[in-house]
Formats: C-alpha cells, structure tokens, sequence
C-alpha cells in the first residue's frame, strides 16, 4: 500500500473540510477501500476514518420510514427488526452480500460506494478506462461473464457489485450527502452513473461529500419483497445476476410492482420499462415474462455475458412468480 | 507513526504502527500473535478472522489504527468446547483455516443468540443448513466442512 | 526394503489401534493456534521480501528502473537480473534421479533478462516490513521488448503432438482397432470434452522463511517432498545436502502445489543469502498463481462403441494437455482407462501442446481427475443411448484381468462398492427418466460414477527407538499437510511393537530426519507404514535377541516367532518381559533400528511390476443434484461413496481425506477454473473471490463407507486414500446433471450458463 497519512474524523464538519482536500478519501469498514489500496487500484494520500461520527443507528421516520445513518453496519441493518418487517428485501439483499465477518465490517456509506469487480479493474497491468481513463477496456473482448448488458458504453462494461444498492434502488431511497456547501439529498436513482466515455466517474458525489444517512420511505407493498441473488456458488460469491421486487396484486391484477436487477447494469437498475409494463396488467408467469424481456430488448451482451439475459429473464419471473403465490396463499 | 493500544487475548498491548499496517500484519508480525492466518488479504477466506469486542471480523481488511481501544480476541485467546469438538468431529485436517473457522464460529453463534437472521432464515432454530450459510465466510480447502458443521451443531445444540 | 509381503495373506496382525478411529495428535496444536507453520518462525534480524512480477508474457526487459523502489524508506535491497547473484541452473529433469522433478520451471530465475511467462518474477524487494517490501516492489518499472508468444490452450489444443511417455506414468496404448470396432459398433457415443486450468488453492499460501548461516541453510517451508525439495537447493545454490536443513512441521494444505521447488523458495533463499538477514518471502494470493503451477487444461475425446446388450466393444479416450516451454508434465489423462472397462478394443493416446505459460504441476489425482470426467461422463451417455442402468452397464463391463495388459489385479471390489453404494443411497429409488424427480420446485437428479487412482509406494526411511522408560519414538522425514501422518504412524507403530499409543512419539517434517517418503501420489501411508513395519521387526528381534544375552531372562531360549509384542514388551505363554525390563536389565538408555531404502531400483520396480499387476483403490461415488429449473443453479444434495482403499487405519483421518477429496471434486465441476486471458497469457482471476472454491453452504453431508479389505501385497494392506476421493466426483455431477436436466455437459465446470 502506498503510504498515506490517517484521520479519524472529530465531527462532520472537520471530516467534510478534511475531504474536500485532493486525494482524501473516507473510510467505512474499508472492506472494499483496503483492499483496492493493497492491489494499488487505490492511492489516496489522506484517509479520513468516519466510522466513529454518529451517523451510526436507525431512526423512525414520519409516516412510516426509515432513517439508516451511513455507519450503520450491514449486519446491523439487516438484523433490524423494522427493516425484516417494512423491507424485507432490504434485509434479504445485506444477508446475501459478502459474508458474515464482511457484513460487521461495511458500513453502509461505504456498501453505497463499493466498486466494481470487473477483474480487468482490479489488475494494475490490465488495460482499464475505469483505472486508468483512456487506457481502453481489456474487459470487451477478454473475460466479461460477470459484466454488465444494461447502460454499458464502448468505454466499459462493468456491473455493479451492490447487493444492498439493488434492494433500495427498488424501495425509491434517497441519500443524504453532507458537502463543504451544505446538505443535501440525492435519490438513489440518481447517486450512481452510467460509464458514458468517462466510466471513472462513478457518482454524482464532489469531492468531500459525506453520505451520512439513507431514507427509506414508507413502502407498503414492500412488506411483501423478496431478494433473489443467483451466482456462482451458494454463497459468498458476487451476483450474477440479482433481483429485488415487491409485488401488490389485487384480484389477479398488478396494483404496484417494484423491480430493480443487481449483476446486469454499471448501477443498481431499477427496471421501469418493465414496472410500466406490469402495473394493472395480470399477475401470471406470461406477463412476468413479457415485461421482463421488454426491460432487456436493448441489452448489450458480449460472448461471455450473453447468458445473462436469459438468466434475467427467468430469474425475473421466478421470483414475481414467488411472490404472486406467496400472495395468493 | 501512531500509537495503539489494544486489548489482545487479556493483556494490553501498546505498539506504534503506520496507518497502512492491518490488523493482522500487526498482529502476526508485529506482536507475534500467529494464530490469525493469512490466507488471501482480501477477505476472501475468513482464515485472519478474529473477535473485535467480540463481533467477528476479517482482520486483513482492517487498519490496525482503526481497532486502537479495542478488544482483540485470536485463536490464542479462546477457550471453548467448540476446540475439542473441533478435534472428536475431525473438523480440521492441515489446520490452517482452523483459528479463522473457530472464531468465526464463536461470533457467528453469539450472532445467532442475538437474533441475526441469515439468508437461510429469517429466524429459527440454528439448523445444519443455517450453519452452512453462516460459515460461508470461511474456506477451508482440506474439504473438512461436514466435521466443522458437526462440531459447531454439538456444541450449539 | 527387506520384508517381504505374503501374496495371499495379508500382514496384518493383532491390531489395537489400526482401524479406530483416534483423535488426531495435532488437534490441540492446531485448534489453539500454537502450530506454527512457514511463516510463523520469528528470528531477530528478519526482513520481508516480496516479489515484482513480468506482466507481459514473453520478451526481455530493456530496462528496471529500481529507483524509487530502493527510495523507500526500510528497503534494504532490491535484486533484479542485474545485481542478484547467481544461481545454479535447475537440473534436467532425469528418471533416474526422481529429485529432478523438483524444479517447478526451468528458469533460472534473477539470471537473464528474459521473461517466459506473464507473472513470471523479475526482482525481489527486501525491506525490513513486508508493507515496505510490498509497496515498494509496487514501484519497480520495467520496461520490456515483446516476443510472440502462444498461450491459448483452446487455439493451440488442435497443434498437439503426441506425448513422450514417462515410465513411472501411464500414457497411450491400443489393443485391437478399436476405431473399427467403433464403426461397426450398434450402439455407440462418441464425445469431446473440456476441463479448465484449477489451482491447488492450499488456504496457506506458499511462504519461506531461509536464513543463512555461513553456508548453511536453514528454511523453514511447507513441503510435500523435503528430500527433493533440499537437494534441489543444494544444487541451486552449490552447497553440499548436509547443509541444508528444512523445517516442515505444519503444512498448511499442498494438494501437489508444495511438492515442488517454485520461484518463491528459491528466491527468498536467494535474497537471505544476497542481504544476509534472515528473509521471509510469503507469496501473495495472486502471487501463487503466478509462480506455482496449477492443473492443466485438458480436450479429450472419449468413443464407446457396444452391442445391444451394454458389452463394450471399443474404447477409445485421447487427451491433450499443457505443458510449458519451461517446464511441466504431461498428465496422465487416459490413465485409469487403462484399466476401468472390458473392452477388447482399446485406444488410449495422449497428446501434448507446450505453451508460453507457467509450467502445470501435480494438482491431486493429476490424470486420473479430469481423464475419469471424461470416461465416466461417457459410460453414462453410453448407458443412456442403451436405456440402461449405469451401474448394471458397468457391472457388464466389469474386467477380470487388466483391460490393456491382461495384469491382475491385486484385488478388485468395485462390484462391492456399487452394490453397497446403490444400497444405502437409496439407488432404486431413481426413475431411470431424466428430469422427472422432483423435490418442490427444484429439479433432482442422480448419477453415479467409478473412481479409480493407482496405489503405488516410495523408498521411506524410517528409525524407531526405544527408551528404557518404555517410549517409542518413530523417526522419518514425513510430512504433515493434514492427512494425520503421526497420528496414523503412531497407530501402526503401537500395535507393531505392542505398546500404549501415548508412549509413541513421532517425528516428521525436518530434513535432519531419516528421509521419508514425498507426500504425493497417495504413497505416503503406506510407505512410511512399509518403513515402520519393517524397523519395528528389526527393533524387536534386537529387544529379544538384547533379553536373551541376559541371564535369567524369561525370553531366553525363545524364537521371535513364539512371541507376541503386547503390554510394552515381548510376550510368552510361559514368561513375558517388558521393553523396559529388558533395557534395564541390559544397562541399555535405548535401543534403535532402522528400515532403510533407497531410490535404487524404486522405478524400474514401478515399471516392472506394472506390467504384472494392478493395484489401485477404487470405489463408486453417488450424486444427488437439485437444479433450479428457473435458473439452473445446480447445488449437490447429497453424496455417498464406497471405497475400496484396503486397510482403513484411522476411520476418523481417511473419511476425511476422502471427504476433502470430494469436495474438491464438487469444486471442480461446479465452480472451479482458472482463467488464463488468450491474448496475453495473464492470470484473470488470481483470488480467492473470483475463483470459486466449493463453501460451506455448497457441501452436503457426504457419506463414506470402506470396503476395508487389506490389499494382500501391501504392508498392512493398504492402498493410499489422499487422491481416489477426488477421481469420478465431477462425472458423477456431470451424471446426475444429465439425469434432473436431461443435457449433458462436456465442458467443466458445469456453470448455470451451460444449462440455461
Ligand atoms: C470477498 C468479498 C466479498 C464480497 N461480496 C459481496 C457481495 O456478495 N455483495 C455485496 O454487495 N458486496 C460484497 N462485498 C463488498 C462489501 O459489501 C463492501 O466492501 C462493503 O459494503 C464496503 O463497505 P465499507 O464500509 O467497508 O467501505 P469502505 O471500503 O470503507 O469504503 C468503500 C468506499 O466508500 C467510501 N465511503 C465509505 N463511507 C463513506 C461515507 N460515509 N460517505 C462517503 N463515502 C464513503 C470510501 O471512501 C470508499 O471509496 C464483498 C467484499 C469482499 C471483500
Ligand atoms: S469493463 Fe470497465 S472496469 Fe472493466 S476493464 Fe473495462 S473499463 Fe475497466
Ligand atoms: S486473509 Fe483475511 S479473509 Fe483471507
Ligand atoms: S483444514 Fe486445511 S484449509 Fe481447512
């Protein structure tokens, strides 16, 4: 690693100041931050520590919502009692990610801004215009199975890697970034960015911008949601493909549908296309798989990612259709 | 270089180490704590697991700076059934992810008690497959899985 | 080795300890983190070595520029090509001296500007932490001059030549025109198949800690073969064997990655004697796949030709795999097809391509791992195309004398196992129609597969001695990477001389000891039991003939025939005396014998005896698979497997050597594989995130009998136990694929997209 110098942040105001500095970056649980650094991806030369500001528990929200401070950790997420009842899929997505040591380590804040696994990124002698822009996309034509077929561009193709991300772009959160101007909130939809030609511009944050808390608004439907992740083992491995819904069917009839996909996009994907294409229609395998097909007419797949869309695709229907037995039972 | 103090296994350790030091290099290399293992450095494996106030965690993704007035607890520092039931179940056999399965298994049945759900069930009685799921953080590559999962459920059940 | 073993009975005795399922003897060491292995040996001067690798995958360097590396603050040195100093070339690999196999590559590493692999290393870094030497190894530039280079194992497969044969492997043969036979064959399944690159993936990665002392060598390393792994430093470093000395305690997992000398061990032997500190070189993740040696990657055809009634009539399984212009052998693909199946028309035939690659290595079963994918894969689309049961298909084909050479075999019980097998996994129970079984949503299928390694044995050295306090203590240069090497040769070693299994202590895993067999090939067991066997025998016609010089002895006058080794001492109806006694009463502190053998003569044995017999352990491996029809994740749901491994000397450390195997079998088929980039030959996924080693949550319960049947030409009848468990597993995933999907995959590993 090279060396850097290492501030645990007093207070917000010290820790947006200190950040605002070039080459300053926070640390989480720095799950994903130490070891980018190890493998020289990352060379910030100030970390500023903000696991001890006390963004670090989970508050009732008017109306029903939740208020998650970004240092809350993933399992403790996960564990809260209100999430497993409001937003299961919430808590089902934390449970599925990295495993149970990692999970008391990530922070919230830091899961938020995790980066790709594209393995290209990950090997400083590999071409990468994530890395390195400019530098090209050894993923296009070499080993691209785990990367994106959603919003990619000539420039990359990586997915990204966010268990938890998939589930909120679903419940419609909104996070609140404190900057050297002020606080602010950002909708989830709205934080991570597509590759475009300048892939290494990950989010809409500035330089010094403190996530400090997520909100999760009042979601009925999501009382009943369900978190499906496929991959390559049975556990302790990246999506391939994920899926987070929610379903509200009356009468055989679609009333509200929430679908966003993990594995197939360069940021959590809500599926609108798809949601339009649902809402007020019958709730059976055909229409599941008629809207889902529609979310990935554009897709752009490559030889070794082709698979996803099929996989996509059913894994779309299985689980709308999981949730329309669960519902009818 | 900053200065830590730590609780390792009961005694105070005091030591200076530069902020890119881990947990676990500080561990095996600068305090001699060996126990913890290094399989990966990447959090892929579980084999430097360790108990920070009794919660387990990877210890080559943390900062060694980050844990200063924490509570360490290593393999060195444990004193458990799961040890022995670890050895009448076979649950090891070169015995280099063994410290990590322990601890993480320590933390993962404290977890279990408080309530943590796991991707296998939201909550429930700690079954064979909930073990499974929960234990996934470790690899061991000896293929000593089944002896692990039996010496967790004796000692659990 | 001196004792010879009784054909048709086995040499087993009165046993007390052989067959119980003891507590391993390193449990408490490895359960409270006292076991120490490589990198865990503290010395005063210690400094931290860490490699900088090629990142092109053949040329030379024009340049390295160590500047700001050596500006680092802490770093004591940095060695390149251009300051290191020399090493002894590796030897050339030589059947006559098996310790030629040592040489993992035969790059001379630290000599010559040229690069042969992507990843190969080009400078060490010495620093007084490991960050340091990590860091500022991260700031060496070289600059390079391409040359061409072959490395796409899937290009180059259709260039492949056909292999020289090595005598202690089996490779090509062909009996009858088995190509014609084929042709006119009714029924027949003619099918290519794939297997990946794997990496042993051992949890410790390799690490060295050398220290120098003059001319004298001490490295503290996990090795799998300290006999040739210190002759081979002698050699590199033109210091005589007696002054290298290896200490190999722990070993933490080797699979076959440690049997060899990589660029690692040597180098940090290198940097302790250039900077002359004590110098400990622990590899990175990425860095063991960069400089040890993984599986190869395999294309094999396997045609089975048969009449309507399931007898085979021809057999034909070819192979290619990958070696490296540096280095590397062939697998012996096609070797347990040699001898699976009936057939009178057989052509085996093994190919090879050489590419710009880190050389292939040993990796658990090599050959016999993915070679039985294939033709177990095969057998059950043969029995698919007949409608048949696989079992009974294989029961039909199942040959008395070795198929290819008409050997016999020392004993064969694969019938047995199938017909144990199918009873307790529940057999019947299958509809014989694919992708009906159901279990809820998931979609279950079963299959089943033979499993077959050969069982061979190594010269072992072993000395025991008996302290007049009544201990024993085994002494050989053994090697513990987790199978219960003391544990298992203490056993032996308490029922051999008939003392308390606590009196016996055991010691391994130091050059300073008598050598010991390598661990590798499944021979450890049995030959250091062959070793045990045969110095305790020595050791207690000594004890006698020590008691019958003492007046008064109640063993004077007796024939060592007449006694039985039990309770600490020699036994006899009409008088009995402990060692102890005897000891005591001759003046004596101890008594000592030695088994002593050597390489002479091991390899023309192998070849020689080949041709006469068959020896292996086998057995039959059942799979359950659920599919999700949704998705096609596959997950196993159940395993049993009935094996024929001889002797079982610990129930406890075998069912878990088979189990090991198993599940680095499910690996192999489900997750498993290592991508090499067809453009530059570099390493995609060197991590243990990205190549998927079998969880927790991906193993079920796996069931394990024995047939414990002693082989009757082996030392206590054993057949080695380290390598049968992995053979057959992925075909019978592949089988029971084929069974819940109805598709059969050729192509390993059997990842969702396959099936989707
Ligand atoms: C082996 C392995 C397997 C994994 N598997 C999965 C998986 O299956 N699914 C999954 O979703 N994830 C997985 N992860 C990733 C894991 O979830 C992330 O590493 C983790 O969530 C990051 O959180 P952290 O607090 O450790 O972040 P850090 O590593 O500390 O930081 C990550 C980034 O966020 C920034 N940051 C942190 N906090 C803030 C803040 N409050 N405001 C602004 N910026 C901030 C940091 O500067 C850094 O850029 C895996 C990780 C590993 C190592
Ligand atoms: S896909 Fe993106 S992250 Fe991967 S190599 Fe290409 S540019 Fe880099
Ligand atoms: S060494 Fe920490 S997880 Fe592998
Ligand atoms: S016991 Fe060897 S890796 Fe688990």
């Amino acid at each position: 690693m090279r060396p850097f110098a290492y501030v645990k942040a007093a207070d917000v105001e010290s820790a947006v100041q200190a950040a605002a500095e070039p080459g300053t970056k926070f640390l989480g649980g720095g799950t994903n931050l130490v070891d980018l650094m190890r493998e020289g991806v990352e060379q910030p030369d100030t970390l500023v520590d903000v696991t001890g500001l006390p963004y670090d528990t989970v508050e009732e929200l008017p109306g029903g919502g939740l208020r998650v401070g970004a240092m809350v950790r993933n399992s403790t997420l996960a564990a809260d009692r209100r999430v497993r009842a409001r937003y299961p899929v919430l808590s089902q997505a934390l449970l599925s990610g990295a495993s149970g040591q990692l999970r008391n380590m990530a922070t919230v804040g830091g899961n938020l801004l995790q980066r790709t696994r594209c393995p290209y990124f990950y090997d400083i002698a590999s071409a990468c215009n994530k890395r390195e822009p400019g530098s090209g996309c050894d993923a296009l034509e070499g080993f691209n199975r785990g990367c994106a077929i959603l919003g990619v561009s000539d420039h990359c193709i990586a997915a990204h890697p966010s268990d938890m991300c998939v589930a909120l772009a679903a419940l419609d959160a909104e996070v609140e970034v404190r900057g050297v101007s002020g606080t602010r909130r950002v909708p989830l939809a709205g934080l991570h960015r597509l590759p475009g030609d300048t892939p290494q511009v990950e989010t809409a944050l500035e330089a010094g911008d403190l996530i400090t808390a997520v909100e999760l608004p009042p979601v009925p439907v999501a009382a009943r949601s369900r978190y499906r992740k496929v991959r390559d083992r049975a556990s302790y491995a990246f999506a391939l493909v994920s899926v987070a819904a929610a379903l509200g069917v009356d009468d055989g009839t679609i009333s509200e549908v929430r679908l966003a996909l993990g594995g197939v996009a360069p940021k959590p994907w809500r599926a609108r296309e798809a949601e339009r294409l649902l809402t007020g229609g019958p709730a059976d395998d055909a229409a599941f798989r008629r809207a889902a097909e529609a979310e990935f007419a554009s897709a752009t797949v490559r030889q070794g990612n082709a698979f996803k869309t099929t996989l996509a695709v059913s894994t779309i229907v299985a689980t709308l259709r999981e949730l329309n037995e669960g519902a009818a039972r | 270089m900053p200065e830590i103090r730590m609780k390792v296994n009961g005694s105070v350790a005091s030591l200076e180490v530069e902020p890119w030091v881990s947990l676990l290099d500080a561990l095996r290399e600068r305090l001699g704590v060996t126990g913890p293992k290094k399989g990966c450095d990447q959090g892929a494996c579980g084999a430097c697991t360790v108990l920070a106030d009794g919660v387990r965690i990877n210890s080559c993704l943390a900062l060694a700076v980050q844990y200063d007035g924490r509570e360490i607890t290593t393999i060195e520092g444990v004193s458990h059934p799961l040890q022995e039931a670890f050895i009448r179940h076979d649950g090891f056999q070169c015995g280099y992810c063994t410290p990590g399965q322990i601890c993480s298994a320590i933390g993962m049945l404290a977890e279990h008690t408080a309530g943590m759900p796991s991707a296998v069930a939201d909550s429930g009685p700690l079954t064979e497959a909930e073990v499974r799921e929960r234990m996934s953080g470790n690899l061991c590559r000896c293929g000593a899985y089944n002896g692990i999962v039996d010496a967790i459920m004796e000692v659990s059940g | 080795m001196s004792v010879k073993y009784a054909e048709t009975e086995p040499a087993t005795g009165k046993s007390t300890y052989v067959g119980q399922g003891v507590d391993r003897r390193d449990g408490p060491a490895k359960t409270t983190g006292q076991a120490r292995f490589a990198a865990e040996f503290p010395y005063p001067d210690l400094a931290y070595a860490a490699l900088v690798h090629a990142t092109i995958a053949r040329g030379r360097i024009t340049a390295l520029d160590t500047t700001a590396a050596r500006a680092v603050r802490g770093v004591i040195d940095v060695l390149t090509h251009e300051n290191a100093p020399a090493m002894k070339p590796a030897p050339k690999m030589s059947v006559l001296d098996l310790s030629s196999i040592a040489s993992g590559t035969s790059v001379n590493y630290l000599a010559t500007d040229e690069v042969h692999w992507n990843g190969q290393p080009i400078a060490v870094v010495v620093a007084e932490t490991p960050e340091t030497a990590r860091y500022a190894a991260s700031l060496v530039r070289p600059s390079y001059q391409e040359l061409p280079a072959s490395v796409d194992f899937a290009a180059e497969e259709p260039n492949a030549v056909p292999e020289k044969g090595i005598p202690i492997m089996e490779s090509g043969a062909d009996k009858g025109d088995a190509h014609a036979a084929l042709a006119a064959a009714p029924v027949s399944v003619d099918l290519r198949f794939s297997t990946p690159p794997y990496n042993h993936n051992a949890i410790e990665p390799h690490a060295t800690t050398a220290v120098w002392d003059g001319d004298h060598l001490t490295l503290h390393e996990g090795a799998q073969n300290i006999p040739w792994l210190r002759k081979h430093l002698a050699q590199r470093f033109g210091v005589p064997e007696t002054s290298v000395r290896i200490l190999s305690p722990y070993v933490g997992g080797a699979f076959g990655g440690k049997s060899r000398a990589w660029a690692g061990t040597l180098l940090a032997a290198l940097a302790a004697r250039a900077t002359g500190r004590a110098v400990r070189l622990a590899l990175t993740r990425a860095g063991v796949y960069h400089t040890v040696g993984g599986r190869t990657p395999s294309a094999q055809r396997v045609a089975l030709g048969a009449d309507a009634a399931g007898r085979l009539t021809a057999l034909i399984h070819t192979s290619v795999s990958r070696t490296a212009r540096i280095g590397g052998m062939p697998e012996p693909i096609t070797a347990a097809s040699h001898h699976l199946y009936a057939a009178p028309n057989i052509h085996l035939a093994q190919n090879v391509v050489q590419l710009d690659l880190l050389p292939n290595t040993f990796m658990r079963a090599p050959g016999e791992s993915i070679g039985t994918f294939a033709v177990e894969s095969a057998m059950d689309e043969l029995a698919w195309q007949l409608g048949m049961d696989p079992i009974e298909l294989r029961m039909r084909n199942e040959p008395e004398r070795g198929p290819v050479g008409g050997q016999r075999f020392t004993h064969r019980m694969l019938k047995e196992a199938y017909a144990l097998g199918a009873e307790r996994f529940g057999w019947s129970e299958r509809d014989p129609r694919p992708g009906v079984m159901r279990d809820g949503r998931w979609l279950v299928g079963m299959g089943v597969a033979t499993a077959f390694h050969p069982s061979m044995r190594m010269p072992a050295q072993v000395t025991v001695r008996l302290e007049a306090d009544g201990t024993l203590v085994v002494r050989s240069g053994m090697h513990e990477m987790g199978m219960g090497t003391a544990t298992v040769q203490a056993q032996i070693a308490a029922d051999e001389m008939g003392v308390p299994l606590e009196s016996v202590h055991v010691e391994y895993g130091d050059s300073d000891l008598p050598p010991g067999p390598g661990a590798i090939g499944s021979v450890q067991t049995a030959s250091a039991a062959a070793g045990v066997i045969d110095a305790c025998a020595k050791l207690k016609k000594s004890a006698l003939a020590l008691a019958r010089r003492a007046p008064g002895s109640p063993l004077r006058g007796r024939k060592l025939e007449e006694l039985q080794a039990r309770d600490g001492g020699l036994h006899h109806a009409r008088g009995s005396q402990t060692y102890a006694e005897i000891l005591t009463a001759a003046g004596r502190d101890h008594l000592e014998a030695e088994s002593k053998a050597g390489m002479l003569g091991f390899v023309a044995r192998t070849v020689l005896e080949r041709r006469r017999k068959v020896r292996a352990a086998t057995g039959a491996q059942f799979c359950e698979v659920r599919v999700d029809p949704d998705t096609m994740e596959v997950r196993v749901s159940r395993w049993l497997g009935v094996f024929d491994v001889g002797t079982v000397i610990n129930a406890k450390t075998a069912a878990s050597q088979l189990r090991g195997g198993i599940v680095m079998g499910i690996g192999m088929a489900l997750s498993e594989q290592t991508l090499i980039d067809g453009r530059d030959g570099r390493i995609v996924n060197p991590s243990l995130s990205e190549y998927h080693l079998p969880v927790h949550a991906d193993v079920p319960h796996i069931d394990v009998h024995y047939l414990n049947e002693p082989d009757p030409t082996t030392p206590l009848g054993l057949l080695g136990i380290g390598e049968v468990g992995i053979t057959g597993v992925a075909a019978a995933v592949a089988n029971a694929v084929r069974h819940a999907t109805g598709r059969r995959v050729l192509d390993l590993p059997i990842t969702l997209d396959k099936l989707l």
